[in-house]
Formats: structure tokens, sequence, C-alpha cells
């Protein structure tokens, strides 16, 4: 059986160029970037050019770029390193009930360690309302976390405006921009923000991989211990494969933007607007308007997302729905019990998350196996 | 048209890994499901020594489902886990917790088999295009063409006979449930396990109560209304013999079952056990072993499994079995005017027959039925 890949929001496949460098850095570059060597040049040289294809997808400097595991440590150095590094009269962080996990557990974390932690209401457009963090943010506040695009709803927060409330009140604002790198143009500068979260498993690059934009100036404590990579802001032999791919992946990902967004948009809205001609009963998670072009999160009344996930998987279709956990098993979305679902609607509720790999081929394929599936899943419950 | 797929409601444990094999080996088409039932790493006061989550090598743990996928790929069949923790908790966690409190002694298994593992995952498995669904149990499910009803019958395998925990199966679920080892002994399972190289041919059986680690469901309990906030500081009451006489005092009913000898926390000449429990008065009544022996009692909400029914004042002679380990003795059943309840009569005195225990009525290897203890 074929399958078809509609989830590219858990993670993405490795675009064909992006794996020949990885490969090839792989097998041939094996210097330490530390060393003084040709070898370690060799590496560093690689290092480099990667840390300005990044930060050139973004408009930074390549000196603001910190290289990291991946998107979970990129949020983990970002919340944790700049309120250990702030003064004690600054113990305040503003945050959304939305975010990603690698967002609210450090910031539950900091709970821990006496910093007061504001997490934000958002309305069901899902959506922050920059008025809420206007209200939220005080003298005391040294840190703003909002994210740039939602993963399960695909919204985009008003980050500029963001940005500059947070700076009136002298806080620095994080950005979590795992989902909007590669999927909107993303400029720092416009933005406002002071540290902007990347993945690049999210981008066609390989898992364990990921970067930290550090605007130039920043106050940031490092939260692990080891030695000088990094400019002393994370320690640990760099991981130069894994970097030059993220960096082929930037590299794509910006010369493709226009096209990619385009073409996801026509998808995404062809795949939306079937689904809600066709099943009653269905709708629309958050604003359709402000979002990623990729995304979309569907609700349909009376059916459980998660039986509608392996049905579909066994059709040859990967969607998901909510959260995944260790054991792989799912609990209901808390994106979609903060923008006010109530439990049933949370567990009905399903995303797509669209990539470079879909067709229109197999959207309509996708459309008929959601509306069989829909249909079978409704007439069960009614016997049930 | 492709032949419907079965569901198998996998555990990570040898017997249901072995029913997934075997049903691929027999050219069926099979999903392998584990039902993630209980969060493990709630309740953390109840973390074993070694630091582990106290679900750890237990039912729903992480290990377990590792066992389970690991299965899954080495005989290539699609899987999943699902998540009925929701359901388990409304249906099986919270009336355990409450017999216990009304001062009986339930039994979750039977519960879960209900609610959850016959019912749930029943619905899951239709929702995936499933009509089948078969689990690891040891018992035998066949329709009766005289009757028109389906039958449950004791395991082949005697002493690992699981009927007991089946007995509130309906005739819809029977209709669409497999039991593939009930024809086989568990040496065998674990040969068949061992010959097709499962991964968990060698794994040791799982405990009775999944949820409860080490079997103090004392402790649970104390931790389960903890965590919800429930007080029962005022549960204490007193120790008393059949006499009336006082022992001594006691921190909750729910810490007692009938027949239970050890942790009274008294010091007596005799052994003394626990008679009864009456969670109204918090008392808790001591006595003698001849004290626990009891000839009769009545079963409520009954579930007709060969039999029908039983209409007012009609009798049926049954071996009825009172718990998991006891071996069963021979009975009259009394019909009443009441649809489910039947008062069962011993030929002979049994001892701690256990309000809130299964009742599970046998006519030799065919269960006519079964209810619970009042």
């Amino acid at each position: 059986m074929q399958h078809f890949y509609f989830d590219h929001n858990a993670t993405t496949p490795v675009d064909p160029e992006v794996l020949e460098t990885a490969v090839a850095c792989l097998g041939q570059v094996y210097g330490n970037a530390s060393s003084i060597h040709h070898f370690g040049q060799a590496a560093k040289q690689r290092l480099e050019a990667a840390r300005r294809q990044v930060a050139a997808l973004i408009n930074g400097s390549a000196a603001e770029i910190v290289f990291t595991s991946g998107g979970t440590e990129a949020n983990n150095l970002a919340i944790l390193g700049v309120t250990r590094a702030s003064t004690a009269e600054r113990r305040h962080v503003v945050t959304c009930a939305i975010e990603h996990p690698a967002v609210l557990s450090p910031a539950k974390q900091l709970g821990t360690e006496g910093v007061e932690v504001t997490c934000l209401r958002v309305p069901p457009s899902g959506i922050v309302s920059p008025e809420d963090i206007r209200r939220a943010v005080r003298a005391e506040t040294v840190l703003v976390s909002i994210m740039h695009a939602n993963n399960e709803l695909g919204t985009l927060q008003p980050i500029a405006e963001i940005a500059q409330i947070a700076h009136q009140g002298g806080a620095a604002l994080h950005v979590d921009g795992v989902q909007a790198l590669g999927k909107v143009p993303v400029d720092v500068q416009a933005l406002g923000a002071d540290l902007y979260t990347m993945s690049g498993h999210k981008l066609y690059a390989p898992k364990g991989v990921g970067a930290l934009y550090v605007r130039k100036g920043s106050r940031l404590a490092p939260v692990t211990y080891g030695g000088h990579h990094e400019r002393d802001r994370r320690p640990g032999t760099e991981n130069v494969p894994g970097i030059a791919a993220f960096g082929a992946a930037a590299d794509i990902a910006g010369r493709r933007m226009a096209a990619d967004t385009e073409r996801l948009a026509m998808l995404r809205d062809r795949l939306e607007n079937a689904v809600l001609e066709r099943i009653p009963g269905s709708g629309v998670n958050g604003s359709r308007w402000n979002r990623v072009p990729n995304t979309t999160n569907i609700y349909f009344d009376g059916i459980d997302g998660e039986a509608m996930v392996i049905a579909l998987d066994l059709r040859g279709f990967a969607v998901s729905t909510g959260a995944a956990c260790s054991s792989g098993a799912l609990s209901p979305s808390h994106v979609l019990k903060a923008i006010g679902l109530s439990d049933e609607r949370a567990r009905a509720s399903m995303r797509f998350s669209l990539g470079r790999g879909n067709t229109a081929g197999q959207v309509d394929a996708l459309i008929e196996a959601i509306g069989a599936s829909v249909a079978h899943l409704r007439r069960i419950s009614v016997h049930a | 048209m492709p032949e419907l797929p079965i569901a198998v409601a996998m555990s990570g444990g040898v017997d249901s890994s072995t029913v997934a094999a075997m049903l691929v080996r027999q050219g069926r088409t099979v999903v392998g499901m584990t039902m993630q039932l209980w969060n493990q790493r709630r309740l953390p006061e109840l973390a074993l020594e070694d630091g582990a989550p106290s679900g750890s090598g237990r039912c729903c743990s992480l290990d377990d489902v590792y066992d389970a996928r690991r299965v899954a790929e080495q005989i290539g069949i699609p899987y999943y886990v699902v998540n009925f923790e929701r359901q388990f908790e409304e249906h099986v966690v919270k009336p355990f917790v409450e017999e216990y409190l009304a001062g009986r002694t339930p039994i979750p298994c039977t519960l879960c088999n209900n609610y959850i593992k016959f019912d749930r995952f029943l619905e899951m498995a239709d929702s995936v295009g499933a009509h089948y669904m078969a689990t690891g149990h040891y018992a035998r499910v066949r329709f009766d063409a005289a009757t028109g009803r389906y039958q449950l019958l004791r395991a082949v395998d005697e002493s690992k006979d699981q009927t007991y925990f089946l007995f509130g199966l309906t005739q819809a679920q029977l209709a669409r449930t497999l039991f593939p080892l009930g024809e086989l002994n568990k040496p065998a399972v674990r040969d068949m396990a061992r010959s097709m190289d499962l991964a968990v041919a060698s794994k040791g059986d799982s405990q009775e109560i999944c949820f409860v680690p080490n079997g103090d469901y004392a402790a649970f309990m104390d931790a389960y209304l903890k965590e919800k906030g429930i007080a029962v500081e005022r549960a204490s009451g007193e120790i008393v013999t059949t006499e009336g006489r006082t022992l001594g005092r006691h921190e909750g009913v729910h810490h007692f079952t009938v027949g239970q000898r050890k942790g009274l926390g008294i010091a007596t000449g005799e052994p003394l056990y626990v008679i009864a429990t009456d969670a109204a008065t918090q008392r808790v009544t001591v006595g003698g072993n001849d004290d626990l022996q009891c000839a009769r009692f009545a079963a409520k909400q009954v579930n007709w499994i060969s039999l029908a029914g039983l209409a007012c004042g009609e009798t049926v002679r049954a071996d009825v079995k009172i718990r998991n380990k006891h071996a069963g003795a021979p009975a009259m059943l009394f019909g009443t005017g009441d649809a489910d309840r039947v008062e069962v009569r011993f030929d002979d005195p049994q001892r701690a027959i256990t309000p809130g225990q299964g009742a599970v009525f046998y006519d030799g290897e065919m269960v006519l039925g079964g209810g619970w203890i009042e």
C-alpha cells in the first residue's frame, strides 16, 4: 500500500540536496571544529558557512546564531538563559497557553526557581491579543516568550506588536519560530525578536539540529557547562554534518519560499474547502486568516479523532491529532482546550499539515478518505 | 474484497503477543493495539524503592508498550497505542476505590473487561474496520445452534482459566471475540512464542491488578484519594469481635477485606480473621475461622451467558466460584422476582464469601452466568 504524508508539522522528510550535503560532510569532514589543524579548519569552515546560511534566512547576522541539538534545547536556552542572567529585580516572565511544551515546561521550571510566570489565555482565534501582553508586562518582567506560528492551528502571532510592548517595558522577547521557519518569511529585525528558536527537522533537514538567534547585546547565561563552543553559550563539540545540512536546508527554504508558500496555500485551501463543503458538522479550529500556508485543523463533530488517525493510517494517510506522548498514545490537545474547545470537540479534531512532497492528486485522495472515514465512524457511534 | 482485519489487544505480554503472531501465521489480516489505561507517572508517592515510577514493568508501562511494538514489528502488522485512560479511571479505578470505601472488595479486572476491553476496544476495532477482536485470555467461545446463544467455556488449561473475570460479557461481545489460547496450555503457548522467536517469549506473567503497585491496594487508595483531595480521616473506627467486644481501632474499613488475617494490629492467642466490614458504622468485625463459614448469599447485576435467565422460583444446579482462587462448590441457584438477581445456596458452607467479588456459575466447563456478591 502507498503511504502519503500529511504531517509536516511533526517533522519533514530530508530534502535530497540536504541529504547529499549531510552524507558528504559525515563521510569527509570529520575534524573537530575546535582543532587548529587542516581537518579542524575544514570542519570550522562548514560550520561557519552554515551559520551564515541560517542567519541569512532570518535576516540576522552569523554571530547571532547559536547552534543547538534542536528546537527544544533552543527554547530552554532562551527561557532559562535570559531569566537566569537577569537582575534580582526582574523576576517575571510572560508566555501564553498555546505555547509548545518546550516553552511551557522550562517556564514551569522557572516557577520553582522563584520566578513568577504569567501564562496568558488565548481567544478562540488562536491568536494572542497584544493588549493582554500589554496588561501583563510590568517593571519586573524580564522576558516575554510567544511563538511565531502555532504548531496545531498554524495561526501566526502579532510578533512585531508584541516586541514593541515588551521592549517598552524593558523586557526581552523570545519567539519560538519552529513552526514558522520556512513557511513564512522571517525577518528578526522587522519582528523585533531578541531571541528566535529554529529547528532543522521542520525545514527538511535531519533531526538533532536547531539554532537560537540571540540578538547582539542580549544577556544570556548558559544552561549547560563544558566548553567554549558557540561563544560560550552552548558547550559541546558541534554536530557539523547536521549543522551543514541545516544550513543547506535554510538556503533552499529561502530560494523556494515564494513558490512553496503559494503552492501549499492552494493545496491546503483545496483540502479545507472540500472537507467543509462535503462533511456536515465539520469546521476549522482557530482563525482561517493569519495562518501559515500549510496547516489546517478541522473538527468533525461526533467522531473520535484518535480512531480517525488510525483509520486514515490504515488507508495510507498520515495525519495527526493532539500531542503524542511517550507511549505513542494521545491525550487531548492543550492548545485546542486553551482556545476554548470542549473536551469532546478537541478529541474530534485533526491536524493536516502539508509539505513539498504533496500533490493535488494526493490531496484529492485524502479528501475521499476523510469522507469515507468520517461516514464510517459516525455510523458506528450511532450504533454504539 | 479483502478480508476484514482482526484487532488484537496486545499488552506486551507473551499471551497476547502469541495470539497476534498465530493469527498472522494463519494468514489473517491483523491490527495490533495496546490500550493505554493508566498514567504510571500519576501518584508519585507509589514509586518503587529503586526510584522507578510505580508503573514500570507493569501493565501500561512504557516497557510493555515497547515490547508490544517490537512484536508487532517482528510479525509485520500495523500497531497503535490507544488511549483509554479517561474511560479506565471512570469505569474501573473510581468504582474500585468507591467499593473499598463502601467496605466491599472489588475486582477491577472484571470491570475493565466489561467496560474497556470488550467495549471501548471493540468500538475502536469497529472504527478501524475490524469485525473481530482477539485477546490472550484463556477461555473459549462457542456458538450453540440449539439455543442460539454464544457460550463461554473454561480454558483447556484449567490452571490458567480466566472465565471468572469474563462473566460480564454480553452475547453481542462474545459474538465478535476470539480467544485463540483457550484450546492451549501455557507451556504450549510459551513453546509457540519461542518457536516463532517472539521477543517476549520468556517474559514473566502479569499480576492481577495492573494499576496497583505491589498489590498494595490500601496505599494506592490513600494516594488516589489524596490526589483527588478527598479526606478520609473520619474513616477510623472500631474493631469488634462477633460477641461485640471492642479490641481496638483501625484507620478505615478500606484497609480490610473479608477473610484477612494479617495487619489487624491486635495481639491475641487464637488467630483472628476479618468477618465483616461495615462502611456506615466504620466497624470491622473479627472472629475465628468458623465465623467465616457461610452457605448462602445473593448475587446482583447477573449477566446470563449460556442460560437465557432464571424465572422467579426457578432453580438450577451449578458449581459456583466466589473468587478467582476458589475451586468452585456445588450450589443451587434460585431465581428471584428480580431478573438480574439470584440467590445462591451452597450444599456446604464456604469460607469468606466477600461482598463486591464476583460469583460465577458453571455447568461443567460452561459458564451459565455470573453476578456480583451483595
